[in-house]
């Protein structure tokens, strides 16, 4: 224990980032009231706590509202193009396990255009924390119906309300090989947002993290029911999953112990339609990474490239006067 | 076979008859064609492989159909290879076939379609459809071979699995040695090189196999000098370096590997595949990674964010993914990072011909994206080219922070020419990624005005940090809307083109520095436009020819070339209007790629010849079309 308390002294001394260091220099522009805000504030604090070298973070968007996160943050940004987030993300950590990758994107982003990408990302189960920022509309673009919106959803584009059932991000992504992480959380409860990130980071492969979030101007009062009515959240608790303190237990009375290794349960918790489940749905750690699996032997090096040159064009050489190695034969 | 039913075969072989004196000859163009599955291109390419270890200059082509197993006997089913081999070097696919080999009268008549044979020139059939079961496959036969002898060719009818059955079982697997044997015995290819051929194709197998196959080749030989009066020599001379063989692709390979680059990131299509079947082959031994993304837009993306977070990654493609990567290299201008793009172009729009030649995609390459969005783009014109190139774009990209685009076609992916083996250089490869930390008042884009080069920041740098953005961005990296600021960013990535096309030198002409024509080109068509050159100058017409490696930007001086020339036309591959269609004038007409762009930017009154057939173009083409525009003909 005194060891521990000293090898965190010494840390503390040694770096001490505080949560000034992970803010930039940008005012955040979103709209008072955005659930955005509380996610950033929760991923500022994961990193002040996991003393993370701002140099060695990196964040990962692509574009919509969520995605102006990386703006906020200081650390390495990188703000792309919509829908692509997941593989700029992976091609970062491809060759760079000393980066710690961070990815937000919206629901349209992840759920619409990169869909594709979203169900591959889970497949590779890379080493990164994806946030989805779940707002159910398209915001950036002024109110358009997205994949996750509610059926009968009024907006720009159905303003008879919205014809299909939404998508639920959670079964989707429960239902693709290789899922190793799966987590709710609601912009609401920032104690159990930021327990679940922390949750997430520590994850070793893909962790996705759906996150609820409210848009005050296009979707005002979609959530006020839940955030009213804290027995309409069903708190996910476990050993292997979260622990609620003191405080969070006595609001949230409505708590359902599940093992994060059980998918039957999972997918069971993941299509409540009347509740909103907040917590670890799935995590088994197990899953290989593709990063790990990629990872090559050993590192290029100069005399590697030569070496293997000269083994290929040995095979395709035609020396000069039968000089031909016998080995090529 | 046990020692008497062999001796029972010797005896029964008639007595050889002296061979007679073999016709020398300068070159020749060979093709055999066959349905998918039989090995014809096996053949070529082992047969290419045996003239150029002789030492005779040589260019293979494949012909290949576009699906994998298309319908037995069928005219697009037809699939094979082209050799052209010569006792001088030899630079492109050349004109018409002087030797066919077909293995069904099918397979013969699309090469007769598309006008590849050479009048009167030598076909040999397989003669076992003579006697088909089948009375409208006989007929089909005979029908045709008669249709040919009528017109002018001379056919050899040769009973290939009839004299296969006598040595395996199933006569369909080995008709492809046989055949080698007997193009080895027409041409007097030596008889342990062609041995030693054939073990390397089957070296990874049984030591049975390799026997039973050095037999049919042997077989093949032997009936070749025993029946045919087909006996020729082109006289080869080895190279006194070193030399190595393979086509556009494989050199496209071992160049990512030779530049360093680390990341490979691609989705499977015609006909780039190849280069990252092979890249994927050797690239782990390097401690590298081929990434097969889940499409084409994922590859381009992955291979963004491995350079943005280390040493410049490249995409390999073509056309259609070409179309599908556009956003992300306009995410890749702005942002500034570093990536190499190959794209071997094929037919297009659309899905086109993905198996066939086009020079189409200049203008998507230059212009494709949205908004202005500078990005270097060269063409590898040689095999050898294609290997050197990709080390060259690897620079240009890591120095300017720039997308370098690298177009290959499909005429240089499955073409093989030997080379002068590359010796290895340090200086090849990409330095260590910088992770030094950022000094205190720098700024990620703090673009030079001399250059507009800025040097980047790479995750892992302390004090770099920024938000790398596609939006409009100042030298902060801080999203800015402002008109002054905006145009300041299209400034600097402008005047990094302008500062690398400082640096480029216009090739030297092939022909003479003045005259009556010149000649244009880009890419793959080097060796037909220069064969065309050499061919109109000894008929007596000033011909010259420029061959363009770097179209955007262009080197200085094209300009004053073209005035000393009376006239002067593009060579192209790829489409242009036909002034003799009705509708089509002056006005209206669309020119070439790049006939456009040097008419836009010289402002001088050029003119095209060109086709999009799918085909190489071939030299004698070529003089025909000089020769019409000067009134010629």
């Amino acid at each position: 224990m005194s060891e521990n308390l000293s090898a965190c002294m010494m840390r503390m001394v040694e770096t001490d980032y505080a949560l000034s260091d992970y803010q930039s220099d940008i005012a955040p522009r979103w709209c008072v009231g955005c659930g955005d805000t509380a996610i950033l504030t929760a991923m500022q604090k994961l990193c002040r706590d996991e003393q993370l070298a701002p140099e060695k973070t990196v964040c990962v968007s692509g574009i919509g509202c969520s995605s102006r996160l990386p703006h906020y943050m200081n650390a390495y940004g990188f703000h792309g193009i919509h829908g692509r987030a997941l593989p700029v993300a992976e091609g970062v950590k491809i060759r760079r396990p000393d980066l710690d990758v961070f990815v937000t994107t919206g629901d349209g982003d992840c759920t619409s255009i990169g869909a594709a990408h979203w169900i591959h990302a889970i497949r590779y189960n890379m080493n990164m924390t994806v946030l989805l920022h779940d707002n159910q509309i398209y915001g950036l673009t002024k109110k358009q119906a997205s994949p996750t919106s509610p059926i009968g959803q009024k907006s720009n584009t159905t303003p008879f309300g919205s014809v299909l059932l939404p998508l639920n991000p959670l079964t989707v992504t429960l239902g693709v090989a290789n899922v190793s992480f799966v987590a709710q959380a609601v912009d609401w409860i920032p104690d159990l947002l930021y327990d679940i990130l922390k949750k997430a980071f520590h994850h070793r492969g893909l962790s996705f993290v759906r996150i609820l979030q409210r848009c005050p101007e296009f979707m005002q009062h979609r959530f006020d029911d839940y955030v009213r009515d804290p027995s309409k959240m069903r708190i996910l608790t476990h050993g292997n999953g979260l622990r609620l303190s003191p405080e969070v237990s006595r609001v949230y009375k409505n708590q359902e112990t599940h093992d994060p290794l059980d998918m039957g349960r999972a997918l069971a918790i993941a299509a409540i339609a009347d509740e909103i489940p907040v917590g670890i749905l799935y995590n088994d750690p197990s899953v290989p990474c593709y990063d790990d699996l990629r990872a090559g032997e050993r590192p290029s090096t100069p005399a590697l490239v030569e070496t293997v040159l000269r083994e290929e064009f040995d095979k395709v050489t035609i020396w000069p006067d039968d000089a031909e190695p016998v080995a090529a034969e | 076979m046990d020692n008497k039913a062999e001796q029972a075969v010797i005896e029964r072989q008639p007595s050889k008859p002296r061979p007679k004196p073999a016709v020398v000859l300068s070159e020749h163009i060979v093709e055999i064609v066959s349905d998918s599955g039989e090995g014809a291109q096996r053949c070529g390419q082992s047969f290419g492989a045996i003239a150029a270890r002789s030492g005779n200059g040589i260019w293979t082509v494949e012909i290949i159909p576009a699906e994998i197993q298309p319908p037995h006997r069928s005219v697009a089913g037809a699939s094979g290879n082209r050799v052209r081999f010569a006792s001088g070097p030899v630079t492109n696919g050349g004109n018409e076939a002087d030797l066919v080999v077909a293995f069904n009268e099918q397979v013969l008549l699309s090469r007769l379609h598309a006008d590849e044979i050479k009048p009167g020139g030598i076909i040999l059939m397989e003669s076992k459809w003579r006697n088909d079961r089948n009375a409208g496959i006989a007929a089909s036969y005979a029908q045709v071979v008669e249709e040919i002898r009528t017109r002018g060719f001379r056919v050899y009818e040769v009973p290939m699995e009839v004299e296969c059955l006598k040595l395996v079982p199933d006569p369909r697997k080995g008709k492809n040695m046989f055949v080698l044997g007997m193009l080895c015995g027409i041409y007097s290819l030596d008889e342990g090189l062609a041995r030693a051929q054939v073990a390397r194709i089957f070296g990874k197998k049984d030591q049975k196999i390799i026997d039973a196959n050095i037999e049919l080749l042997d077989a093949g030989r032997s009936w070749a000098e025993t029946n045919l009066d087909l006996r020729f020599t082109v006289p080869a001379k080895r190279a006194t370096e070193a030399q190595v063989v393979m086509n556009g692709n494989t050199a496209l390979a071992l160049g990512v590997v030779a530049s360093g680059m680390e990341v490979c990131a691609m989705y499977p299509i015609t006909p780039a595949t190849s280069t990252s079947h092979y890249l994927s082959n050797i690239f782990e031994k390097v401690g590298c990674v081929v990434h097969q993304a889940e499409d084409e837009i994922a590859a381009c993306a992955f291979a963004i964010g491995a350079s943005y977070a280390g040493k410049c990654a490249v995409t390999i493609t073509s056309g259609p993914g070409l179309s599908l990567k556009q956003e992300a290299l306009g995410l890749a201008v702005m942002a500034e990072i570093p990536l190499v793009v190959i794209d071997v172009q094929r037919g297009g729009p659309s899905t086109g011909l993905p198996t066939k030649v086009e020079q189409g995609d200049l203008m998507a390459a230059i212009f494709g994206g949205h908004g202005d969005a500078p990005k270097v783009v060269m063409a590898p014109s040689t095999i050898e080219d294609c290997f050197y190139s990709v080390i060259t774009a690897r620079k240009i990209a890591e120095t300017f922070n720039m997308v370098v685009m690298l177009l290959s076609d499909a005429s240089l992916a499955t073409a093989q020419q030997p080379f002068p083996r590359p010796s290895f250089r340090e200086d090849w490869l990409a330095p260590p990624v910088n992770q030094s930390p950022v000094p205190e008042d720098a700024k990620p884009y703090d673009w030079d005005p001399r250059t507009g080069i800025a040097t980047r920041f790479i995750p892992g740098q302390p004090n770099g940090m920024h938000c790398l953005t596609g939006l409009a961005h100042d030298r902060d990296s801080h999203v800015a809307y402002d008109p002054e600021i905006n145009e300041e960013g299209l400034l600097n990535r402008s005047r990094k083109l302008a500062a690398l096309q400082t640096t480029l030198r216009l090739p030297p002409l092939c022909g003479g520095d003045s005259g009556e024509m010149l000649l244009i080109g880009w890419g793959s068509t080097l060796g037909a436009i220069e064969e065309a050159v050499g061919i109109l100058r000894a008929q007596g017409i000033a011909a010259s020819s420029l061959h363009l490696k770097f179209l955007q930007p262009m080197a200085s001086g094209i300009g004053e070339v073209m005035k000393r020339f009376t006239h002067v036309m593009s060579i192209e591959n790829n489409w242009n209007d036909p002034l003799s269609d009705p509708l089509i004038t002056p006005e209206n007409r669309r020119y070439s790629s790049l006939a456009l762009l040097l008419r836009s930017r010289y402002l001088v009154d050029i003119d095209c010849w060109g086709n999009a057939r799918g085909q190489p173009l071939k030299p004698t083409a070529i003089v025909a079309a000089v020769r019409s525009k000067l009134g010629k003909e």
